[in-house]
């Protein structure tokens, strides 16, 4: 599918961390009811100005209040009709990937293919222990569950066996992505390397997170992603799916911008109280000022990450109102993102991909053809019987005489 | 000639230091020795007092300002690392902890370390082996078994006269000169990022590399 507006093949969108922070001008913190409400407000104004991705974080813990992010999405999608919903990031070392393949294909299904999701292994070390999981494991888990999640999605049935979870005789994950086709993954990082080389290794997209580390970092790991990209055979380095992120506030007059998001930023979390607004501004991808800023900063990104399919702005936290965020939403939708569109587009090499969208992924794995509906059979009352649990697929007793297991004892290899 | 890459880390807080005014002295004991023996010697200082609104807000934000990234580059590629700081309250300086703590726990593996310490009475002399010692043993670094200790009063008179301070000095330098003219540690450096290379590294055979 492509939609008129994205001429330049990229996605513009916005990715909310879920922070409740009191607004430092008014010391006043809003309630979590207030605040989900405000955010619900903004993915669906997202929409409404031409955006074309709204993206959600994962927290377990105060302040954040978006514990569930399929929840909330699946309700978005339920309000737009055209956005792209995302996640910034779901936690894959400590959530079950067996739920992340239910719950994202789920959402797949009630948003009509406008799902895809972010991986990210989470900021608080507690929420390891809460779920049961070491944070010394961090990588080894974020390698593990994923392979599982990507089996959970491609085949039918699953048997499986590792290290930190239950194992899986004849498992069948419902329902079935959308047309067979799982949701696109990005997979985000800020300073691993090996993420980098896992998003290269699996053919997925990689998302640099880039606003907190300065260009220079982001450069270095999207040159690794891209030629491990190639590296693995799933296209040329510059055919590598790449997203970063990005933090704006945007007045008309600059002067403004700064004088009205100083307090902001200087009791944000995470940078608050640190450096000065002019050295982080200088120092990260943080623009505060003029539309024509914003647009100066953003065109620059692709002189050192090359031509890219997603640009995410935080536009949301440290307490600001939500009439200033759809102010920014406004500003950002009318006056930056289509001068984007129009000078992205500009010099694109034609071999370099569009942001995937479920239309392209299903174009790339049937062509004309129709995509495949899974149909189940009768229930039989486990996956253990012989026989696919579906209608459309050979059953293992046809295909393998003699099995006394079903797939359990005739599976030898893992499939990709 | 090969050459040997020394970096110098002075927490003294004023300026001019005598914690400064040792690390000076340390390196010009090692660069003597190993020059001597035919060892060139790349030599890099840092005062902290330079860097520290960096390292406080590398505290805060988990990734360095430029200035105090080539401070940390400098250090986890060195062959030999000279650390200087002032005793306060029975242990290293804060500004120097803070420091030790925004460098990478693997940054600093193998590294020969020269560890100095001022203070105002030799009464402090021991904070070397019972605080920052145990610190660069802990993070796998190899200090020298000498460390050298100015009290206020080995810059005059007052000092110990049966083994003075240039002694001292002389002594450690010696040990640490000898530990950087051996190890290879600023050849073997491993760049996560680096290109053109199999990746088999990052993830432990994940690319069956």
């Amino acid at each position: 599918m492509s939609e008129p507006t994205n001429i330049s093949g990229m996605q513009f969108g916005i990715f909310s961390i879920s922070d409740i922070t009191a607004d430092p001008t008014t010391g006043r913190t809003p309630t979590e009811a207030e605040r989900i409400q405000s955010t619900l407000t903004i993915a669906k104004h997202a929409e409404e100005v031409g955006l074309d991705v709204f993206a959600l974080g994962e927290h377990h813990n105060p302040p954040f209040w978006s514990s569930s992010p399929t929840t909330t999405l699946a309700y978005i999608a339920g309000q737009t009709s055209t956005l792209q919903l995302s996640t910034a990031t779901t936690l894959i070392t400590t959530n079950d990937p067996v739920k992340i393949a239910e719950d994202y294909a789920m959402l797949q299904h009630v948003s009509g293919g406008r799902a895809d999701l972010m991986l990210g292994r989470g900021n608080t070390g507690p929420v390891y222990p809460w779920f049961g999981k070491d944070i010394r494991q961090g990588l080894p888990l974020t390698l593990e569950s994923y392979e599982l999640l990507h089996r959970l999605w491609r085949e039918d049935v699953v048997d499986w066996e590792g290290k930190f979870r239950t194992p899986l005789q004849g498992f069948t994950s419902t329902p079935r992505p959308l047309d067979d086709v799982p949701p696109f993954v990005w997979h985000g990082s800020i300073r691993t390397p090996e993420i980098a080389e896992q998003a290269a290794s699996y053919g997925d997209g990689f998302f640099a997170n880039h606003i907190f580390w300065p260009a220079s970092h982001t450069q270095r790991m999207i040159a690794l992603y891209r030629q491990r990209y190639e590296h693995h055979g799933h296209g040329t380095a510059a055919q590598a799916i790449v997203g970063l992120g990005g933090q704006a506030f945007i007045r008309k007059n600059s002067q403004d911008a700064v004088n009205e998001f100083r307090p902001y930023f200087d009791n944000a979390p995470v940078y608050g109280h640190g450096p000065s607004l002019e050295d982080f501004t200088q120092q990260t991808p943080l623009t505060v000022g003029s539309p024509q800023e914003v647009i100066d900063r953003t065109l620059g990104y692709r002189d050192y990450v090359g031509d890219y399919q997603r640009q995410l702005w935080l536009m949301d936290h440290a307490g600001l109102p939500l009439k200033t965020v759809l102010e920014q939403l406004d500003l950002l939708g009318e006056e930056v993102v289509p001068v984007l569109r129009r000078e992205f587009a500009k010099n694109r090499p034609v071999d370099v991909p569009d942001a995937p969208t479920h239309a392209s992924l299903v174009k790339a794995k049937y062509g004309d053809a129709e995509p495949r509906q899974a149909t189940p059979n009768a229930n039989r009352g486990d996956n253990l019987t012989l026989g696919s649990p579906y209608q459309d697929t050979a059953s293992v007793e046809s295909s393998k005489p003699g099995s006394a297991f079903g797939p359990a004892a005739t599976r030898k290899e893992s499939v990709r | 000639m090969t050459t040997k890459r020394i970096v110098i880390i002075s927490a003294g807080l004023s300026t001019p230091s005598s914690t400064r005014q040792l690390a000076d002295r340390l390196t010009a004991d090692t660069v003597a020795v190993l020059r001597e023996r035919g060892v060139e010697v790349e030599v890099q200082v840092f005062e902290l007092r330079d860097l520290a609104h960096d390292i406080t807000n590398h505290l805060l934000l988990g990734f360095a300002p430029p200035k105090l990234e080539q401070a940390l580059d400098a250090v986890s590629s060195a062959d030999g690392l000279i650390a200087v700081t002032p005793i306060f309250s029975t242990s290293y300086a804060g500004l120097f902890k803070s420091f030790i703590d925004v460098i990478d726990p693997q940054a600093l593996i193998d590294l020969p370390v020269l560890i100095g310490a001022t203070g105002g009475t030799s009464r402090h002399s021991l904070a070397i082996d019972y605080a920052i010692r145990p610190l660069f043993t802990f993070l796998h670094a190899f200090p020298v078994t000498t460390g050298v200790f100015a009290a206020t009063s080995d810059w005059g008179d007052g000092g110990d006269g049966v083994r003075s301070l240039p002694d001292r000095i002389f002594r450690g330098a010696k040990e640490f000169a000898e530990l950087v003219e051996r190890t290879d540690r600023s050849d073997l450096l491993n760049d996560p990022f680096a290109l053109d290379r199999p990746a088999g590294h990052l993830v432990g055979g994940f690319t069956g590399e």
